[in-house]
């Protein structure tokens, strides 16, 4: 049967068949390298397009029509005129920095693909502390995001790197919270054997109320860190221009808009894994039935619905709410996430050694 | 007691987020009806809306004639100088002199679209049309006389 594990198997075993072991992994990590690179384009592509529609419909306007069938090439415009725009680095900017800032954004990208399962048995990097290292990884995007807004040496660019900067440092412990609940239930950090854990159901069915808890948390918590509206303090239009990309134009801006949406991608492929059970298909205890219907439809489409479902909760939220006030954003973190999720922390942990979990 | 109402402040406030997301879905769900115009495509068949605002016109009825008495009002409350009234003294029946409206100069370019000149104005004489296809390749076209040649004022205003 044609599934991605099949695929890297017969293209793992052609290599080692044709080529010696070093050559093999040069060759492995360079497919790898370029399907990364390919997955970005397409995701950019996608979520660019699927951003647009989403907003237009939920403010009953029909978004962009022009490109292509019902518009849906638009994005693909939008690229090409990204491409042919002018890189400009203004005259008082520290020139390294300035030019460094997109890179960093878009290698945190990267390297927070690596531990993500998207299929069954597909994963580039199967590593012990899977969980750990996204926490980590992740919280490097705030450093290209301060060069950015200190390198540009514009005002507006730095007061939203500085926002971005108290937002994130703050969001990051109640994402961390909600995280380690599950990291508490599974007990383990690594993210396949979290989605193993989940075999006989998903942790937001098992986990009942404090796990649902955990889960807005998380979905609160990485909103504000991926920088989206209404926690878009650090960009924030109509007060700071647009934030700490006011002074990138041309591709420099495209790896930061891009690297927005890819970031966006993995929080939710994060959350899909750790709360609905990645790439595994909707199962309930027992019933051998049932569960055996689910698993005839490929786990690739599991893992990609469910990130995709948190994509548009992300995106709805974003055509819903409006900006929050950095002193509103703030107490919303310390005043009633993080006691919330300290609490919640305890109440499943207590759950966790009574087993009163399914 | 603190506790409670901390409780109550996340449950009212979770309660009125779910209100909003759930006014989104329904348009995101049911987008049928859109406001928007396809403008370039339905010119012919254009639905403005009623109080749309596109240019300050004099209204002529079928004698040729508008109600201005060159008073000046909605020169006075435009914010951006876009109206200029040029008066004249007209002789009237009686013999006494009047002064009259001779040319209503409005600078289109200017323009807001404020409203506030149509509200100024004591006898009606002017209105805001919703014609909106306004661009020119010279920016003297815009300057425009809204009264029209030989109008005159109509009789009984005063
Ligand atoms: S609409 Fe406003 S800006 Fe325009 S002419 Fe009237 S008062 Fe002046
Ligand atoms: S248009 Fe109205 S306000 Fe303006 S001068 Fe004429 S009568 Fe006066």
């Amino acid at each position: 049967m044609w599934s991605f594990s099949n695929i890297s198997k017969f293209i793992d075993n052609w290599l080692r068949a044709t080529f010696n072991p070093i050559w093999t992994m040069v060759i492995e990590m360079v497919i790898a390298g370029v399907c990364v690179i390919g997955l970005f384009a397409i995701l950019g592509l996608v979520l660019v397009i699927m951003e647009r529609k989403v907003s237009a419909w939920m403010q009953i306007r029909l978004g962009p029509n022009r490109v292509g069938p019902k518009g849906m090439l638009q994005s693909l415009a939008d690229t090409v005129k990204l491409l042919v725009k002018e890189g400009m680095t203004p005259a008082g900017a520290d020139k390294f920095l300035f030019n460094l800032a997109p890179f960093i954004a878009m290698m945190v990208a990267m390297l927070l693909m690596a531990p993500i399962a998207f299929a069954k048995d597909f994963q580039m990097w199967d590593l012990n502390i899977g969980v750990l290292y996204v926490s980590a990884v992740s919280s490097i995007m705030v450093i290209s995001i301060l060069i950015a807004g200190w390198a540009s040496n514009n005002k507006y660019s730095l007061m939203g790197a500085m926002r971005s900067g108290a937002q994130i440092v703050s969001y990051e412990l109640s994402a961390g919270l909600s995280i380690l609940s599950i990291v508490v239930l599974s007990g383990s950090l690594n993210l396949n054997d979290i989605i193993q854990s989940q075999a006989d159901g998903w942790w937001i069915f098992k986990g009942h109320i404090p796990v649902i808890i955990a889960f807005i948390i998380f979905i609160i918590a990485v909103t504000a860190e991926t920088n989206r509206a209404p926690f878009d303090l650090a960009e924030a239009e109509s007060e700071l221009t647009a934030g700490f990309h006011t002074e990138y134009s041309g591709m420099k801006f495209a790896l930061f808009f891009l690297a927005e949406y890819v970031n966006v991608f993995i929080v939710c492929a994060i959350g899909a894994t750790l709360f609905l059970g990645g790439w595994m298909p909707f199962h309930i205890g027992h019933w051998q039935g049932f569960n055996h219907v689910m698993d005839y439809i490929p786990s690739s489409i599991w893992f990609f619905g469910k990130t995709f479902f948190l994509i548009f909760l992300i995106m709805w939220f974003r055509w819903t709410f409006p900006r929050l006030r950095i002193d509103q954003l703030l107490n919303l973190e310390w005043r009633y996430l993080l006691p919330i999720s300290m609490f919640n922390i305890l109440l499943v942990t207590l759950m966790a050694i009574l087993g009163w979990h399914f | 007691m603190f506790i409670v109402k901390y409780i109550k402040e996340v449950f009212s406030g979770l309660k009125s987020l779910a209100i909003g997301l759930r006014l989104t879905l329904y348009y995101f769900t049911h987008h049928k009806e859109i406001i928007t115009q396809q403008y370039p495509d339905n010119r012919e068949t254009l639905n403005l809306p009623e109080r749309f605002k596109g240019e300050v016109v004099m209204l002529h009825d079928e004698n040729n004639e508008h109600a201005c008495t060159g008073c000046t009002a909605c020169e006075l409350a435009c914010p951006n100088g876009t109206i200029k009234i040029i008066t004249k003294f007209d002789i009237a029946t009686d013999g006494k002199k009047k002064k009259a409206l001779d040319k209503f100069v409005y600078h289109l370019e200017l323009c807001t679209m404020c409203n506030l000149c149509i509200v100024a104005c004591p006898t009606d004489a002017i209105k805001m049309a919703q014609t909106f296809e306004h661009s020119v390749y010279d920016r003297s076209e815009l300057t425009k006389i809204l009264n029209k040649p030989g109008s005159e004022i109509r009789e009984g205003v005063e």
